[in-house]
């Protein structure tokens, strides 16, 4: 049933992925303008920008869904891997510029007259690229090893890049740092020698957004699979009974971060040449937390949950900027409040939490009479005395949970790993789902 | 009962004296003063110096009318003439009441009717060349002699940046007799600034040592401009290069404490922010990113009061949604008082309690609707508040405005002192003095009080507290709530800083997450170090680096290396439990 389940998931995005690749760039370009079936070149480059944000999405679920790290500085690898790309498009100017000179206009117009070394080789595309993959993924390697090191963990994170990436933010804001300043890079002419405002680049880009897309899905999809997707699952439900199983999270820990920045920095890449500008503005700290909201709305643990939540929050904030500028905001507060408070498995998980309820709710009516009272010191003798599963090889199993690995690991008799002083007693017994 | 009557009736006969005192002083000025208007050569040279030195408003007045041509001599028909003014209000002939100068009255014909005279019709008290220069050197002795140490100041300082050499006289001749230890310093330094004019070197280099002993910072171009003189005495130069030095190091010395000053006032604001962070997130583990929009409540608190205080305060709101056919929205008017004085700077005051309590209020009704729901998913607290302040920044720039708003300091918080030329504003020292207050008060109240000691148990832990009959959710809800009102005062002391605005929290909640998080979660003590390290720190290196954008990236930059060697923070609570 379960593995129907999956596979059914595969086949839906498989078809949804051929219609937005295939068939709705056709609508746009053999359609006639003004038919029904015409899709306009606005929406072409909207849908593009909501498709970057689905890549970017994916990569901030894999940390918080998947492994348990809510990374508040995912819009920092993204806008690194957008000014990458930037950086190409604004050699591609040439002298078409403000100016008429071969150096960009902001450069110009603070005092330049030749182009600094670090911007010469960025008229190569081939470059950009790998720049754009090895900037984000160094500065993920470098400050996950720090704070993954010292056991920088749950809260303490999130508020570690967030100032990571304000700092970067205010940085970039500087004109100094010679990446634009305030404005950033905009006004772009070329890539790849075709006309980057021509709808047919812009489809040409959407194509490539949507395959981009796809694969991240399947990669992710084929890589939460694998054993290291289990470990990934199990640091998130308890980090220390799989530390002391032997695994060395941190290391666990620091690959998916720089998986996941890889990620966010591919789709600045993609996202640049399509809404063509980019500045600092991008990694404020309200985007890395955008970009949160929209996995919490689709549903965080699960690939496509971030997928739907990314285009249904763009396509809502879409309307409401226009049809209620004033109250987006309050819209998009009240809305992640609620989320957030009642619907913590998002769009996605809704149809299976409302059958819990019913379920709990029909069940609480049935034996309302011979229950005590819910709460008070009932509840708290259970959740305290209850053993949890996971300590006991007996209790019953689900795929892919943490007890999964114990059994393993205490079958195989591999547990000499656990390095902490404290007896496994002393643990605080927790459920293993963080929701209550 | 004598004795009682005597002990009030002595300073009573004190201030009697001392006001005819006054009266016969008056009276020999206005003598003296009719005397220098009709006199000539070297007795009105005396007499006017004499009448300078009293420092006497009325003198003021009559020498500047002197030198516009405004004192007149009154024939008065019988051979004795008076010295006279004229009113600046004419009627339509253009005449004006006259006041006799010797007297204070208005002039009167020999019916007791007030005479009304034109200027044409009268002749002017002379003046030359020579004695409008006296004049003019009997002005600044008489600013000299303002008994306000402050104006004395101001005057010394305009004579020595005059370079004028004749002015030292006028300098020395105050010299002796000035008492204020202050003023006197301001005057020897403005003696040596107009001596650096000199053409005897030594007396220039005399001058120079003089201002380097002084370290008087307004003299430093002056200085300079001498030591690059060209063709000047080699020992001049060498003497003024010195006394640069000298100089630019008191410079800089000054600049550091102020920074260090500001640095510590800012702390102190971060403090009080971070203060209520330590208790919201150190202590109940909630992380409460609309704490910097409980900020702004009390900043706009302070607003809403300053404005009752003066004509009112009033805002509507239009929705976009008709019901039935009725614009939704909302709005309120409070009427002001439209207090004067006294009364309204004393607005300030109600500020206070007002701006803790709206801010306790709105974080009551935060942990009742959102965050009671989430004490077991903190990460999760994170995401929801942030989404109540998104909410909560768009009501205010619904009902305040997008921009910022206006909030004037009370006089009494306005102006400064100065120790060694470094200026403390009062705002500033008032809000470190409250810091501390606030500090001590929230120590107090965490460990002496039934309630802190409710508070502490329930944080250490929620269960255990509650099978010991605690009412939790009771000490959950008045935690929160005082973690937020400690952040809305914080606000009202910002509002006397900086500017108010919709985004005033959101420049301070990186900053204060970071300093819970130096200073170790749960501890008190740590957050109060790691608010002044970093406040402190923060201007510091604004200065060394000189952009305030680069001082703070580097700060940011150290925190983070600083988790790498101490990851529990500056004082990390110690607990055998794993998390």
């Amino acid at each position: 049933m379960q593995l129907k389940a999956k596979n059914r998931e595969i086949w839906v995005v498989l078809a949804v992925a051929l219609f937005v690749i295939v068939i709705f760039p056709c609508l746009n370009a053999f359609t006639a303008e003004g038919s029904w079936l015409h899709v306009s070149n606005f929406t072409i480059t909207v849908y593009g920008k909501y498709l970057c944000y689905a890549i970017l999405a994916i990569s901030v679920d894999l940390l918080w869904g998947y492994t348990g790290l809510l990374s508040l500085g995912q819009a920092l690898f993204f806008t690194l891997g957008g000014y990458m790309m930037g950086m190409y498009l604004m050699r591609m100017i040439g002298d078409l510029g403000q100016y008429h000179q071969p150096i960009p206009d902001f450069l110009v117009f603070l005092g330049w007259s030749k182009l600094p070394a670090f911007w010469q080789p960025f008229s190569s595309f081939p470059f950009a690229l790998v720049m754009a993959m090895l900037l984000p993924g160094a500065l993920a390697g470098i400050f996950g090893y720090l704070a993954f090191r010292s056991r920088i963990r749950g809260v303490y994170f999130s508020i570690l890049t967030q100032a990571l990436t304000y700092a970067a933010c205010l940085l970039f804001f500087r004109n100094s740092l010679l990446l634009g300043g305030n404005n950033g890079f905009t006004d772009f002419k070329f890539i790849l020698g075709h006309d980057i405002r021509e709808p047919a680049t812009q489809r040409g880009l959407f194509i490539v957004t949507g395959i981009a897309l796809l694969l991240v899905y399947l990669l992710c999809k084929w890589l939460t699979k694998t054993q290291l997707g289990k470990v990934q699952r199990a640091i998130r439900d308890s980090e220390n009974r799989v530390m002391f199983s032997g695994y060395s999270t941190a290391n666990f820990k620091l690959f998916i971060f720089v998986f996941a920045a890889l990620i966010a920095s591919l789709a600045g890449v993609l996202y640049v040449p399509q809404v063509g500008i980019i500045n600092p503005g991008e990694m404020a700290p309200d985007k890395s937390l955008e970009a949160v909201v929209w996995v919490s709305v689709g549903g965080r643990g699960t690939l496509i949950g971030p997928i739907i939540g990314a285009f249904a929050v763009n396509a809502m904030k879409s309307w409401a900027t226009r049809a209620y500028p004033d109250l987006w905001l309050i819209f998009l507060g009240g809305m992640f409040i609620f989320v957030t408070v009642f619907m913590p498995k998002g769009i996605v998980g809704l149809p299976e939490q409302l059958r819990n309820n019913w379920k709990r709710f029909s069940e609480r009516r049935r034996q309302d009479k011979d229950l005590p009272p819910p709460g008070g010191v009932t509840e708290l003798f259970n959740r305290e005395f209850t053993v949890t599963p996971g300590l006991t090889a007996a209790a019953p199993l689900s795929p892919g949970s943490v007890t999964e690995i114990f059994d393993r690991e205490f079958k195989s008799g591999n547990h000499a790993g656990a390095e902490s002083k404290e007896s496994p007693d002393t643990m605080k017994s927790k459920p293993t789902q963080p929701e209550s | 009962m004598k004795r009682a009557l005597r002990f009030i009736l002595a300073p009573l006969c004190a201030a009697l004296s001392i006001l005819s005192a006054c009266a016969q002083d008056d009276a020999a000025i206005r003598e003296k003063l009719c005397r220098a208007i009709q006199s000539e050569g070297t007795e009105q040279q005396q007499l006017l110096m004499e009448i300078s030195e009293t420092g006497s408003k009325l003198v003021h007045d009559v020498l500047i009318a002197w030198t516009r041509d405004g004192v007149f001599i009154y024939d008065s028909g019988n051979g004795s003439k008076l010295p006279i003014l004229l009113e600046d209000q004419t009627d339509t002939d253009g005449k004006a009441r006259a006041i006799r100068i010797d007297t204070g009255k208005f002039l009167t014909d020999d019916r007791n009717q007030e005479a009304h005279l034109a200027a044409a019709d009268l002749t002017s008290a002379e003046t030359d060349a020579t004695l409008r220069s006296f004049i003019k050197q009997a002005m600044d002795t008489l600013a000299l002699s303002d008994p306000d140490p402050g104006a004395r100041s101001t005057a010394v300082l305009k004579l020595g940046n005059s370079q004028k050499s004749d002015n030292i006289a006028v300098l020395q001749a105050r010299q002796t007799k000035e008492t204020d230890a202050g003023v006197k310093k301001n005057i020897n330094e403005s003696i040596a600034m107009l001596q650096l004019g000199d053409s005897d070197p030594k007396v220039q280099i005399a001058a120079v040592q003089q201002l380097a002993t002084l370290k008087t910072i307004g003299s430093l171009d002056m200085v300079n401009a001498l030591a690059d003189k060209k063709g000047a005495d080699p020992e001049v130069v060498k003497a003024a290069k010195l006394a640069a030095t000298r100089i630019g190091e008191h410079i800089t010395a000054v600049n550091f404490f102020g920074t260090i000053f500001r640095g510590m006032s800012l702390g102190s604001i971060l403090l009080i922010v971070t203060l209520g962070l330590a208790i919201t997130f150190g202590l109940m583990g909630i992380i409460n990113m609309a704490h910097g929009e409980m900020i702004a409540i009390g900043a706009y608190t302070s607003y809403v009061v300053q404005n009752i205080f003066g004509t009112g305060f009033s805002f509507s709101v239009n929705l976009p949604f008709s019901f039935f056919g009725h614009q939704l929205g909302f709005g309120l008017s409070i009427p002001g008082i439209n207090a004067t004085g006294w009364f309204y700077e004393s607005y300030f005051l109600f500020v206070l309690p007002l701006s803790f309590i709206m801010a306790a209020l709105a974080g009551l009704v935060l942990e009742r609707t959102v965050i009671r729901f989430l004490y077991r998913r903190p990460l999760e607290s994170l995401l929801a508040t942030w989404g109540v302040s998104l909410v909560m920044q768009q009501l205010f720039r619904m009902v305040f405005g997008a921009n910022n708003v206006q909030v004037s300091s009370p006089r009494w918080l306005l102006g400064h002192f100065d120790i060694n030329d470094v200026s403390l504003g009062y705002n500033r020292v008032f809000v470190i003095g409250f810091a501390i207050v606030i500090v001590i008060g929230t120590w107090m109240l965490l460990t002496k009080t039934p309630l802190g000691l409710l508070i502490r148990a329930v944080m250490q832990n929620r269960d255990m507290a509650s099978c010991m009959g605690v009412r939790t959710a009771r000490v959950n809800m008045m935690t929160f709530a005082f973690g937020s009102g400690l952040a809305g005062l914080a606000g009202a002391f910002l509002s006397q800083i900086g500017n108010v605005g919709p985004s005033l929290g959101q420049s301070y909640i990186v900053d204060s997450f970071m300093t819970v998080v130096v200073g170790g979660v749960g501890s008190i003590v740590g957050t109060v170090y790691a608010s002044v390290g970093i406040g402190t720190s923060d201007q510091v290196l604004q200065q060394v680096t000189g952009s305030p954008v680069t001082g703070k990236i580097v700060v940011l930059i150290c925190i983070i290396l600083f988790l790498q060697w101490k990851p529990g923070g500056l004082f990390s609570v110690r607990s055998r439990s794993l998390d």
